[in-house]
């Protein structure tokens, strides 16, 4: 498959080349600021008037852009769009001066504007932002380049420029998450590596479904998925070019049982458990072969393991205690300590992008619930509960989670939810059918 | 839009066109009866499968092999040892019950349990694989424990041709 190059080509980004003869940027201290923190309740109302088609043929292109770019911010729960059937007057050029007046009255805190232009095939979208309330521009006016079939990005990174110059974080629209496509009953689902938009959009499939697979894991740049494939009739771990869907088995299990794997934070590296004689213990060897390190040494079922971002220690679940507990040990393994303390079992625990905090998966008197706490263990909070949630994923601003959410019964299936790591905004991401284990990428470039 | 409906619509074909997996039990499940190869041919798969059991079931979170269990492990060793012409192939599952890293992990633990009890009942180990489904292929769907305790299971799976 050609997607990933598709993408590529899609963007020739001019790198957040400013363009416009702009007011110079200031550093907003004023009002239209969102200091992400348990207490925001009230989302930020904002305006995205439809951009301005600028040529003969960028009016539907506008259009989609504009949506994009509202339907992100709403999505976080953060922001608040107000609708165009309340705008009391519109932008009819990009270049006139904005009346402020106008948006304050329909309570639009923010504004963005935009012009969008087709030529041979090439995208432009320009666009500024502009506090309403303190009646300035918030930033520069920037501008992005790309080919029509990457239109949907460019909006995206629109909008992740917009959440950052308001929340003074990074955003997280312009990514993809790795995911498993099931179809079929559920006695005998058929399921393939796919891969998507953060926001279910452009699904591409990356195997068949001729193979059992599960538990896909993208690498730190967003270009190899590690993946456990039944493929040989075992379980072994494989990894897969997301541009090509090239795929190769690691030979990480000889003939046993390999499993769980994930990418250390450089790429290089692998961490994954390994059975033997029924035992399951964590290993680590080089993604390009070699030598195969053995970190734990138990009678313990030991897996589930995910590096902290600066790569020096890893987290994982063991049954060591007599049931599912999180531990963390040094990435060259040796003595681990238990952080999980509450009541019931934790599994799947992965390290946040911030290096902060830890979410996992918890099951306790008959509920599943996906958490978050300090790596040390404390401040434990859960986020979700219900029948089957599973798995959690961290966007790569660490400020959401997506994870498995499993329906009850004979017609019980998977889909894809995320929620805010407050606890908040809990939603289902669309897919085409049911779908499992997502693994969030990196913010593309 | 369009790119994606399309997709969505092969997927659905592929699930219709499913075929089952090639296993030995499926196939003679479906031909037992008194013929040879049959379920009252005792050197059968259908016999081995049928009347002395090629399953057994675990307790929740548990993989040791209660009574009722070896039971039927002793009676699968005694057929493999009269039948070398079977190998196996043990298959260890789980409930839906619990994380899916960790369910691969029990299975593995089932599986294992069910083979060293083989073997010590004298099967040679190299006609013994194992494999670990997890929670990925249960047996009955239903969400309570009249399902759940089916699903916890290891079966014992009749391959043809010597062990490696």
């Amino acid at each position: 498959m050609t997607m990933n190059k598709l993408l590529a080509y899609a963007l020739a980004l001019l790198a957040l080349a400013p363009v416009l003869s702009a007011t110079p940027a200031q550093a907003q201290q004023g009002p239209l600021r969102i200091e992400i923190t348990e207490g925001v309740i009230e989302p930020l109302p904002f305006a995205v008037p439809t951009f301005q088609a600028e040529t003969g043929g960028a009016g539907a292109y506008a259009e989609e852009i504009s949506r994009v770019i509202a339907a992100d911010l709403s999505g976080t729960g953060l922001f608040r769009e107000i609708p165009s059937s309340a705008f009391i007057s519109n932008v009819t050029n990009f270049a006139s001066p904005i009346q402020y007046a106008d948006w304050k009255a329909v309570n639009a805190q923010a504004l963005i504007t935009g012009a969008v232009a087709e030529s041979g095939g090439q995208i432009t979208v320009k666009f500024r932002v502009y506090d309403v309330v303190s009646g300035a521009e918030l930033g520069q006016g920037l501008q992005f380049t790309g080919t029509a079939d990457g239109i949907r990005r460019i909006a995206h990174k629109v909008a992740d420029t917009v959440y950052s110059r308001i929340t003074g974080e990074s955003g997280y629209f312009d990514s993809r998450v790795v995911f498993v496509s099931e179809s079929g009953p559920k006695n005998a689902r058929r399921k393939r590596i796919a891969v998507m938009d953060y926001d279910g959009a452009n699904v591409k499939y990356l195997t068949d479904a001729e193979s059992l697979v599960f538990a896909p894991r993208f690498s730190p740049d967003g270009t190899r998925v590690l993946y456990t494939s039944y493929e040989t009739g075992q379980p072994q771990i494989f990894v897969l070019e997301v541009g090509s869907a090239q795929r190769r088995s690691l030979g990480t299990g000889g003939g046993n049982m390999a499993f769980s794997p994930r990418f250390s934070p450089d790429g290089q590296a692998i961490i994954f458990s390994l059975e033997q004689g029924g035992n399951s213990d964590i290993y680590r060897m080089d993604v390009n072969g070699g030598s195969i390190q053995q970190l734990t040494s138990s009678p313990a079922i030991e897996t589930a393991p995910s590096f902290s971002p600066d790569g020096s220690r890893i987290v994982f679940e063991s049954d060591r205690s007599g049931t599912q507990q999180l531990y963390v040990m040094s990435a060259n393994g040796g003595e681990a300590q238990r952080i999980s303390f509450g009541p019931g079992r934790y599994g799947t625990p992965v390290w946040s992008p911030r290096g902060d905090l830890v979410a996992f998966t918890k099951q306790n008197s008959g509920r599943f619930h996906i958490g978050v706490m300090r790596t040390d263990g404390s401040e434990e909070r859960l986020l979700t509960a219900s029948f089957l949630d599973e798995g959690p994923t961290w966007a790569p601003n660490g400020r959401v989670i997506m994870f498995t959410r499993e329906s009850q019964g004979a017609d019980g299936a998977p889909g894809l939810y995320s929620v805010d790591i407050s606890g908040r905004n809990l939603r289902r991401v669309p897919t085409p059918d049911a779908a499992s284990d997502p693994s969030w990428g990196p913010l593309q470039n | 839009m369009k790119k994606i409906t399309l997709v969505a619509l092969m997927v659905g074909t592929l699930a219709i066109s499913a075929c089952s997996q090639d296993r030995f039990n499926a196939a003679d499940a479906a031909n037992s009866g008194a013929n040879a190869g049959g379920v009252n041919d005792p050197t059968s798969a259908a016999y081995f499968n049928q009347s002395i059991g090629d399953r057994v079931l675990f307790e929740v979170d548990q993989s040791t092999l209660n009574p009722q269990a070896e039971a039927v492990l002793a009676q699968q060793a005694q057929w493999l040892s009269s039948n070398q012409a079977y190998s196996a192939i043990i298959e260890g599952h789980a409930d839906e019950q619990g994380t899916r890293e960790y369910n691969v992990a029990l299975g593995a633990r089932r599986a294992s349990a069910v083979q060293s009890y083989l073997i010590e009942r004298g099967v040679a180990p190299n006609r013994l694989k194992t494999v670990s489904y997890g929670k990925e292929r249960p047996l009955a769907i239903c969400s309570d424990e009249s399902c759940y305790a089916q699903n916890r299971r290891a079966v014992t799976v009749l391959t043809t041709g010597a062990g490696t």
